[in-house]
């Protein structure tokens, strides 16, 4: 036991949660650390109950931890009570695990896995006492490393990390330490290291790179300063993705978090091919875990946790092949242990419901629809292959199954988007609403009702995805094609049984500039960060006033980053990663999308998308 | 079969909060694999109660909980099991079969006993033993009890069963029933209202000793520990034996 806390009892006694704070928890890592060589802080920046829920961040820290001679522990941003206080006082941030001062480890990994939480980051290396910049930063202070989806597109936040490392965490962090105590041994320094941490495929030492400008703003080039720094950097990738790290003991949070129940990841990767999703061509080519495998993991993973319930992890769990020899494992299983199970992302057929149906309450659960768009056309520029056939299909068995209750997500501002596609919206609410009394009988129907929850959230344009190159919209388009759903659903027959809810227009804009921003944003970053932003991701703490002045202070614009349809032959901020997709590919369906033309799933049709030189996963399996 | 577990919080996990140390519990009892009890209906959950809420910050050598199971090895085989699998500062102590026709540690709770220490320099400027004689010597010790629906006096006078001043410690018993709990801080805020002082914020170090329920009849008071009634393991016939406490 760690009985020497970093904060004292007056502070614990006086702030929210103070769980959050003192570590212990059950399967939480301790380390002798006069025993080990190297000391790696991992960062999620959000607050505990977030960065607990990470299935990531649990992989690596079991992966680090295996390593005898490295110790691994966590740190989450300190939530704004305590943040106040640690400032105050100038007490320096501190893991969980050692209660010890962040500044004296080795490195500080930070996840990063929304735009909205870069002002957390410049937050977490502030309360812990390492300077903001990468380049005033001495020799005794941790690298700085990030990973995670954002670092796709590294450049607005390149300013502040010594390293990125792009891709999947499993494949080089030993090559990396190996690397580091070899230069901590022969005292080369942290500028050689990182100089020769550069070398190693999927690093990203951003101090090697220059990016010069057109007049317009747009980039001119970007390349290394130094010969033998890479000019193109290529995803890291693990291709078997069943004899590698897994956590068999993920480390047990006392408080509730978000994700409190055992994740079983079954695969990586998606088939899908949706024009808007990152995730979909980031994570490609498809990878299954062997199911005996999972079968395995899950019955270790509930022993050594005590979870009540267990969930699926996968970006469209239908797709795995052997989803029903698994789940019949599972209900049998959890059964008899008297363990929930929860599955999301599940196409809704009358396998699904089968199942929902034994591992859920009817009555209490709702079924999710994520048709995205409105219309069949604009659901073909996207290449989000749900059909309203299917929909309706799906929602009629549903309610025969005894659900009353149904959501839908859809997105506002999709390229070519035009008001029949958002009335599209309202008049798919309403079929489905026309559907339950179509099919369930006056006398069966439960309080008589049926509830349906359409969402909006508006469309943020991603790196690496065909709409890479699309126009956002601004916030007032925005607003008004919400106005013009809420008006439409009002026109509805069935209004009465429709909900509707729709995100913050300001955030959206924003997550769109720094999603394909460049490295001038580092600026505006540490700007608004001066003026006192942090924990954007919440709407509470989020004030886009101080976000506009840091533009305008700065001389950048919003639109210039969001608002503008950039053309095929512009250099793009993150055109030197090589994320597996070819650039051409990316090209071919950005074409496709206007010419409102469909692209079939991996299964069925190779795309050519460039992923099949990583020699595995679904592009060397036969097609049906 | 119903089982009374006697367990100790200490150390950096007293800053979880009652409704965690559940949840705690919960998963603890899981992945001791024991044969648990569980209720019926759609969302089925453990058989479950606990004793007295510990309130955030403060320690306890006699914590207790039940739990229903179908069956079991031995109770020794459940203290292990469970420690085998419990978090740094959570420690079961002991285990015990109750008789069917004992009532539940949440309905038998009548009094507890805390050691009350002041931290370093948040002590008072008073001579504690001879301040708590003229204290205890009133008829009534009033106190203003602050809750969301207002304050209210109440006389803590009969729920002070024994308090002592030894080793710079109160040593206190006091009633800890739902309709008379009385925290200690009330008690150390009261003698100083007495002594015109004011007690300092968070000055107070308290650990709760045991918890006592009332086994006297005709309204005599007889408080035994919570793990008094009940057996010490499967086969051995030593209902309400002091040689089973520990």
């Amino acid at each position: 036991m760690n009985n020497q806390l970093a904060l004292s009892d007056d502070i614990l006694m006086k702030i929210e949660k103070p769980a959050r704070y003192i570590g212990n928890e059950v399967n939480a890592v301790m380390k002798d650390k006069s025993k080990v060589n190297v000391r790696f802080a991992m960062c999620f920046p959000d607050v505990y109950e977030i960065g607990m829920s990470h299935l990531g961040i649990q992989i690596l820290y079991d992966m680090f931890n295996s390593m005898e001679d490295v110790w691994c522990e966590r740190l989450y941003s300190p939530w704004v009570d305590l943040d106040a206080i640690m400032r105050k006082e100038q007490i320096p941030l501190f893991a969980l695990e050692s209660q010890d001062p962040i500044k004296d480890f080795d490195f500080l990994g930070i996840t990063i896995q929304y735009e909205m939480c870069y002002t957390n980051i410049l937050q977490i290396l502030d309360l812990a006492q390492i300077p903001l910049l990468a380049k005033e930063r001495g020799e005794d202070c941790p690298i700085v490393i990030g990973g995670g989806p954002c670092a796709y597109n590294p450049e607005p936040i390149a300013d502040f990390f010594d390293i990125f490392y792009i891709g999947e965490g499993e494949t080089q962090y030993q090559t990396l330490l190996n690397l580091y105590k070899e230069c901590k041994a022969m005292e080369v320094g942290r500028v050689e290291f990182l100089r020769r941490a550069a070398r190693i495929p999927g690093m990203y030492v951003p101090s090697f790179y220059e990016t010069t400008y057109h007049e317009d703003g747009t980039i001119k080039a970007f390349r290394p300063t130094e010969k033998g720094i890479p000019v193109s950097i290529t995803k890291e990738i693990v291709m078997d993705v069943t004899n590698t790290y897994y956590p068999m003991k993920p480390v047990v949070p006392y408080i509730k978090v978000t994700q409190d129940r055992v994740v079983l990841e079954i695969q990586r990767g998606c088939i899908r091919g949706c024009r808007f999703c990152q995730a979909g061509q980031l994570y490609r080519p498809v990878r299954e875990r062997d199911v005996d495998t999972l079968k395995q993991y899950a019955v270790e993973m509930l022993n050594k946790t005590g979870h009540e319930e267990i969930s699926l992890s996968s970006l469209s769990s239908s797709d795995y092949s052997k989803l029903p020899e698994l789940i019949d494992f599972l209900i049998e299983e959890c059964s008899r242990k008297h363990i929930n199970i929860s599955l999301p992302s599940l196409r809704i057929d009358a396998f699904s419901l089968d199942v929902m149906s034994k591992v859920q309450d009817v009555k209490k659960s709702s079924l999710t629809f994520a048709p995205e768009a409105g219309s069949q056309r604009l659901r073909n520029v996207i290449n989000k292959g749900l059909t309203e056939e299917v929909i309706s299909q799906g929602s009629a068995l549903a309610f025969e199954g005894g659900w009353t209750r149904v959501k839908l997500y859809f997105m506002l501002g999709l390229p070519t988007e035009t008001e029949e596609d958002i009335r599209g919206i309202a008049e798919l609410s309403n079929k489905i609403a026309a559907t339950f009394f179509d099919v369930v009988p006056k006398e069966k129907r439960v309080n008589g009702k049926v509830q349906i929850v359409t969402s909006t959230s508006f469309f943020v344009p991603k790196p690496f995805t065909p709409f890479q190159w699309a126009a956002q919209c601004t916030k007032e388009e925005f607003l008004d094609k919400a106005y013009q759903t809420k008006k439409a659903i009002t026109e509805q027959l069935n209004q009465k049984s429709i909900k509707y809810n729709w995100h913050e227009a300001d955030a959206s804009v924003l997550e769109g500039v720094l999603a394909r921003g460049d490295r001038r944003l580092s600026q505006v970053l540490l700007k608004v960060y001066e003026k006192g932003c942090f924990y954007d991701a919440w709407s509470e703490y989020f004030d886009n006033e101080k976000w506009m002045e840091a533009f305008e202070e700065c001389g950048l614009s919003v639109a210039f980053y969001a608002n503008r349809e950039r053309s095929v032959e512009e250099i793009l901020p993150w055109d030197f990663i090589d994320c597996g997709v070819t650039k051409e590919f990316l090209i071919r369906e950005w074409q496709k999308a206007q010419r409102e033309e469909i692209s079939e799933n991996c299964k069925l049709k190779c795309q050519g998308c460039g992923a099949n030189r990583f020699g595995g996963g679904i592009c060397t399996e036969p097609r049906n | 079969m119903k089982l009374r577990i006697k367990f100790r919080k200490y150390g950096p996990i007293r800053f979880i909060g009652h409704l965690d140390v559940m949840r705690f519990f919960q998963k603890a009892i899981r992945r001791a694999q024991l044969d648990v009890a569980y209720t019926q209906g759609f969302s089925p959950h453990q058989i479950m109660s606990f004793a007295a809420p510990l309130g955030v910050g403060l320690e306890s050598n006699g914590e207790y909980m039940d739990i229903e199971v179908h069956s079991l090895i031995s109770c020794e085989d459940v203290r292990n099991r469970l420690n085998a699998v419990s978090a740094p500062g959570i420690e079961i102590v002991s285990v015990k079969i109750l008789p069917e026709e004992a009532g539940n540690a949440m309905a038998s709770v009548a009094a507890a006993s805390y050691t009350v220490r002041f931290r370093e320099g948040r002590g008072p400027h008073f001579e504690v033993a001879s301040a708590l004689e003229a204290f205890l010597s009133t008829e009534e010790i009033w106190y203003t009890k602050e809750s969301k629906k207002g304050s209210r006096q109440v006389d803590l006078k009969p729920g002070i069963y024994e308090i002592c001043w030894q080793e710079n410690a109160f040593h206190m018993l006091v009633d800890a029933s739902s309709a008379g709990n009385i925290k200690p801080i009330q008690i150390v805020e009261a003698l100083f209202a007495q002594q015109n002082e004011t007690l300092l914020e968070n000055a107070l170090l308290v650990t709760r000793e045991d918890t006592f329920t009332d086994i006297g009849k005709d309204g005599s008071r007889k408080l035994v520990s919570l793990d008094h009634i009940g057996i010490c393991d499967i086969g051995k016939e030593n209902y309400e034996s002091k040689d089973c406490n520990q």
